[in-house]
């Protein structure tokens, strides 16, 4: 299905382990991310796919392995750096400034590319205020691209939880970065918000080129949109590749029996 | 007097006065635990309690007709203040925390600065601002055993405060793991709807909690209060408790009293030793700044464990 | 019919930033300012001016500057009055040891110290939040105040730590009467005002802000935690710091370290959640509300016919209203007087028709 021409190996993970006090949630992970394409992570609750995204952009830092970004190899990832790197993500949880409206949080993923100083701000003259409106007229391309015009001075708090996701896919979109990592960013949403997500995923992911990082729990949609699909269970890789191998997997199937979230066929 | 001596002697002050201040911080701990909220009003919790012993005590033989040195009216004050840190208990609960519930805890915490403002306008709008004495009977005298065997001035009204602050700690410790009540609010600071399957009513868990702290504001402004007067500023000493819960976590009873014995001595030995170098008053500072340095050292505080925030 | 938006476009990014987007907003408040600085003067008679218009002013300032440590970045402070002190103890030692030196340089070096006091301060704000940072803070209050008494070369070894400002004059006009001092914090706390709210409508607010909802995401979308919480607490301190420089030179004039008190701290405090976490406009109200609440106590009291009142019941009364009114605040509009104002305008907006 991809118009794009997937690219060389961009992100890589070697044997990377997790643990919370007594809690294995990673346990010796090794998988990579190509340029351009749309990467999948599936796998049973509590398998470790959050915590797996999270050490990718440097939230949790993983006890052993390494990562190797746009070729270089650290132990772990410092969230800043990331950040500068061009990575840009949504949380499970929404990770929104609940005090802040819909256009401010936005705007808070372009502060990277913001260079007055707080003198220059408090002044609001000239460079700063043109730098304000530049930026301002990216943060409204967002807004426009993602249909929430009519609700950009509204705080983000009194958006119901469909809209607050896709805000949240707009700040991570407003940082304009290479590397974009979605945790589950259509859970608990109506059908007709899922493909509207799905589109607006997509959209980023061809025209702009921006390799995608995904974890999801509808097969439908993994089985749509993905290039390649990681499995995990239980802290450990037990799958990886083509979005159709892994499903024939008996391994995975086994790990999805009895789990509803495993569906018999495309959405 | 040997250096050494004079050292054990200001230590062994130290401590005695650390054990009040874990009896205060002990109040703070208890409402932690049971309702999440960082109690401010704490300190003006003491001050209102011992204000309202000495009021009391003051009024009540005109109120009755008692001999001013009867026995019976001690208890009839003490009766009194214990009732009216009921009554406060029932208020705040009804009045400050139940149309806050599940509000941010940052603003539970201003809520009861306010709470401590309202408190210490209170006590003193009823009862006056004047400093009074309190006189529990035990005079602030050495030791003579202790002066006899070891050359050191210990003194009696410490070690018998030092006494009391013991024995209640260990009587609520012995409480909260063997009581219903007890097993209930541990289970609420864990968790309040686990809480709810013990079968008591959230809204009963605290008004018991805060009525309890109460009673430990009652005591603690007892003891404060003989030694130093019933004062306005008695409010300052209980903001003491405050460093303390940082050396020793806000949720650890063994925590508040590790915590009160370090603020204590260290704070008599800064005192007594850096004091001099300064022009004094070392004592107002010291606990605080030691609890900033010693956060930035290990911020979880003695007891508590590191972790990751969960996203 | 008089308040409405109707026929306004906003053709520009630019129109739409402006902070009074509608131009009524406008010219009401350029007529507030214009009855600031020329009406009062010429109205206002010297107790207005001294004990009410300049003491609500210096706190509007005290309060914008935690406003801005504590509405915006959402770090707790108790310490507000120790900066006061700082930077009104600062200016005075600039004053004095450096004559040549003209007061307006010496008013921002007293707020440069109190920032950098706020700065030292605030580093433990790396490794904790909330309440800890609050017990931190605390640290400031006690500490700060007790090295400005116990080191007698800070008030010129004058007795208990008093001092006395010197006269304001700046090229051979002396500012001694109450319109010119009043003008005086008039101008700076505008120029603050402004400042602020222009920081905390550009990137800074904005990292400020996310930094206050959501640390962990904040860090995730590149806002470096450390540097941004620390310029909050030098800015605030320093909005505090010319605050004290103010109250010293322009308000009571003779003042000593124990003025800059836990207590008036906590009525800063105080003056933030009543006016509005959060809010520039907030911090005006709130400090108004504030400073006048026990004034006008005073005029009820003395005009209730009663010598029965007893002695001190002003001040406990006075207590327990602050008290009862940050919970009353809390409880029923955490956002404080500046939603307040805002829900009327809304309703203005809709009048005469609800709909
Ligand atoms: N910050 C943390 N502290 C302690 N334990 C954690 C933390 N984060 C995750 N865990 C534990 O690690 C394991 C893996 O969790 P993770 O959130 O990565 O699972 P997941 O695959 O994302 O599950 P879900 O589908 O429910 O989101 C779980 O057992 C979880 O309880
Ligand atoms: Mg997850």
């Amino acid at each position: 299905m991809a118009a794009r021409a997937i690219g060389p190996v961009m992100l890589e993970l070697r044997n990377i382990a997790l643990s919370f006090g007594g809690v294995q949630a990673l346990r010796g992970i090794s998988f990579d991310v190509r340029q351009h394409e749309i990467r999948a992570i599936i796998g049973p609750n509590g398998a470790g796919k959050s915590s797996l995204l999270n050490v990718i952009n440097g939230v949790y830092v993983p006890q052993q392995g390494e990562i190797v970004f746009q070729g270089r190899v650290r132990r772990r990832m410092d969230r800043h750096e990331a950040a500068r790197q061009g990575m840009a993500r949504t949380f499970q949880n929404i990770a929104l400034f609940k005090g802040m409206s819909v256009l401010d949080n936005i705007m808070t993923g372009r502060l990277l590319k913001m260079r007055c100083n707080f003198l220059q701000q408090a002044l609001y003259w000239g460079a700063a205020q043109r730098e304000e409106i530049a930026h301002r007229a990216r943060a409204e391309e967002i807004i426009e691209f993602l249909e929430i015009e009519h609700l950009r001075k509204t705080p983000v708090g009194r958006l119901p939880y469909g809209l607050q996701k896709r805000v949240e896919l707009g700040r991570a979109l407003a940082a304009e970065p290479c590397l974009l990592l979605l945790d589950e960013p259509m859970a608990g949403m109506n059908v007709e918000e899922k493909q509207d997500m799905c589109r607006y995923i997509l959209d980023v992911n061809q025209e702009l080129g921006t390799t995608v990082v995904l974890i999801e729990h509808d097969m439908g949609v993994v089985m749509d949109l993905s290039d390649r699909v990681l499995v995990l269970d239980y802290g450990r890789k037990i799958g990886d590749g083509r979005p159709a191998e892994v499903r024939a997997d008996p391994l995975v199937v086994a790990a999805y029996l009895g789990n509803p979230s495993m569906p018999e066929g495309h959405a | 007097m040997s250096e050494l001596q004079f050292f054990a002697e200001v230590l062994t002050g130290g401590l005695l006065s650390g054990l009040l201040y874990a009896l205060v911080a002990l109040g703070f701990v208890l409402i932690y635990k049971a309702s999440g909220v960082f109690n401010f009003a704490q300190g003006a919790m003491v001050f209102f309690a011992a204000l309202t012993y000495v009021g009391c005590l003051e009024k009540l033989p005109r109120w009755t007709g008692l001999a001013a040195d009867s026995v019976l009216l001690v208890w009839l004050a003490l009766l009194l203040a214990l009732a009216a840190m009921l009554l406060l208990a029932l208020a705040i609960e009804r009045l400050v925390l139940r149309p806050l519930v599940n509000q941010p805890p940052q603003t539970l915490f201003m809520a009861t600065i306010g709470l401590a403002y309202f408190i210490e306008g209170l006590a003193q709008g009823v009862w006056g601002a004047n400093v009074r004495g309190l006189e529990l009977g035990i005079q602030d005298v050495p030791m003579d055993w202790v002066l006899d065997h070891t050359g050191m001035i210990v003194s009696r009204f410490d070690l018998f405060a030092a006494g009391v602050a013991a024995t209640l700690v260990t009587g609520l410790a012995l409480f909260f793991r063997h009581s219903r009540v007890g097993r209930a609010l541990r289970a609420v600071a864990d968790d309040h709807q686990a809480a709810l399957s013990v079968g008591i009513p959230l809204a009963t868990i605290w008004r018991i909690v805060w009525a309890i702290a109460g009673f430990v504001a009652l005591v603690s402004g007892l003891i404060w209060g003989a030694r130093n007067g019933v004062q306005f500023a008695l409010t300052y000493t209980a903001l003491k408790a405050l460093p303390v819960l940082i050396l020793g976590g806000f949720e650890s009873v063994p925590g508040a009293i590790v915590g009160g014995l370090i603020v204590g001595a260290s704070e008599k030995l800064a005192e007594v030793y850096i004091g001099p170098w300064v022009g004094g008053g070392v004592e107002s500072w010291f606990p605080y700044m030691l609890a900033l340095l010693f956060l930035l050292i290990r911020p979880e505080g003695l007891f508590g464990e590191k972790h990751m925030d969960r996203v | 019919m008089l308040y409405r938006e109707a026929g306004q476009f906003k053709s520009s990014y630019a129109d739409d930033q402006r902070i009074f987007p509608l131009r009524q907003d406008r010219h009401a408040f350029w007529a507030l300012l214009a009855a600031a600085y020329v009406g009062v003067p010429l109205l206002a008679n010297d107790y207005w001016l001294q004990a009410i218009l300049t003491p609500v002013l210096i706190f509007s300032l005290a309060a914008l500057g935690l406003n801005i440590l504590t509405g915006y970045a959402g770090q707790l402070s108790l310490g507000s009055a120790a900066f006061m002190a700082v930077g009104a103890f600062a200016a005075y030692n600039f004053m004095l040891r450096l004559p040549w030196m003209p007061f307006p340089l010496a008013f921002v070096l007293g707020g440069v110290t109190a920032a950098l006091a706020g700065l030292l301060f605030g580093l433990p704000s790396f490794r904790i939040k909330g309440y800890y940072l609050a017990v931190a803070t605390l640290a400031a209050q006690f500490f700060i105040i007790w090295v400005l008494t116990k080191f007698p070369w800070f008030s010129n070894y004058s007795s208990s730590g008093v001092i006395t400002a010197q006269v304001l004059s700046l090229a051979g006009y002396k500012f001694l009467t109450p319109v010119s001092k009043y003008l005086l914090v008039l101008i700076c706390v505008s120029l603050f005002a402004l400042a602020a709210k222009n920081m905390t409508r550009c990137a800074i607010g904005r990292a400020w802000m996310a930094v206050r909802d959501m640390d962990v995401a904040a860090s995730v979308v590149g806002i470096r935690l450390m540097p941004v919480k620390l310029l909050a607490f030098a800015v605030s301190s320093f909005y505090c710091g010319l605050a004290g420089v103010l109250y010293a030179y322009c308000y009571i004039g003779t003042v000593e370290p124990e003025a800059f008190s836990l207590d008036l701290s906590f009525r800063i405090l105080f003056m933030v959640i009543v006016g509005g976490m959060g809010s520039i406009l907030g911090s005006f109200l709130g400090a108004a509300f504030i400073v006048l609440l026990p004034i006008g106590l005073d005029h009820i009291l003395s005009a209730l016919p009663g010598a029965w009142l007893p002695a001190g019941f002003g001040s406990n009364l006075q207590l327990m209203l602050f008290g009862g009114l940050i919970i009353f605040f809390l409880i029923v509009e955490p956002q404080g007087l500046a939603r307040l104002w805002q829900i009327a305008k809304e309703k203005l907006r809709l009048w005469p028709f609800p709909h």
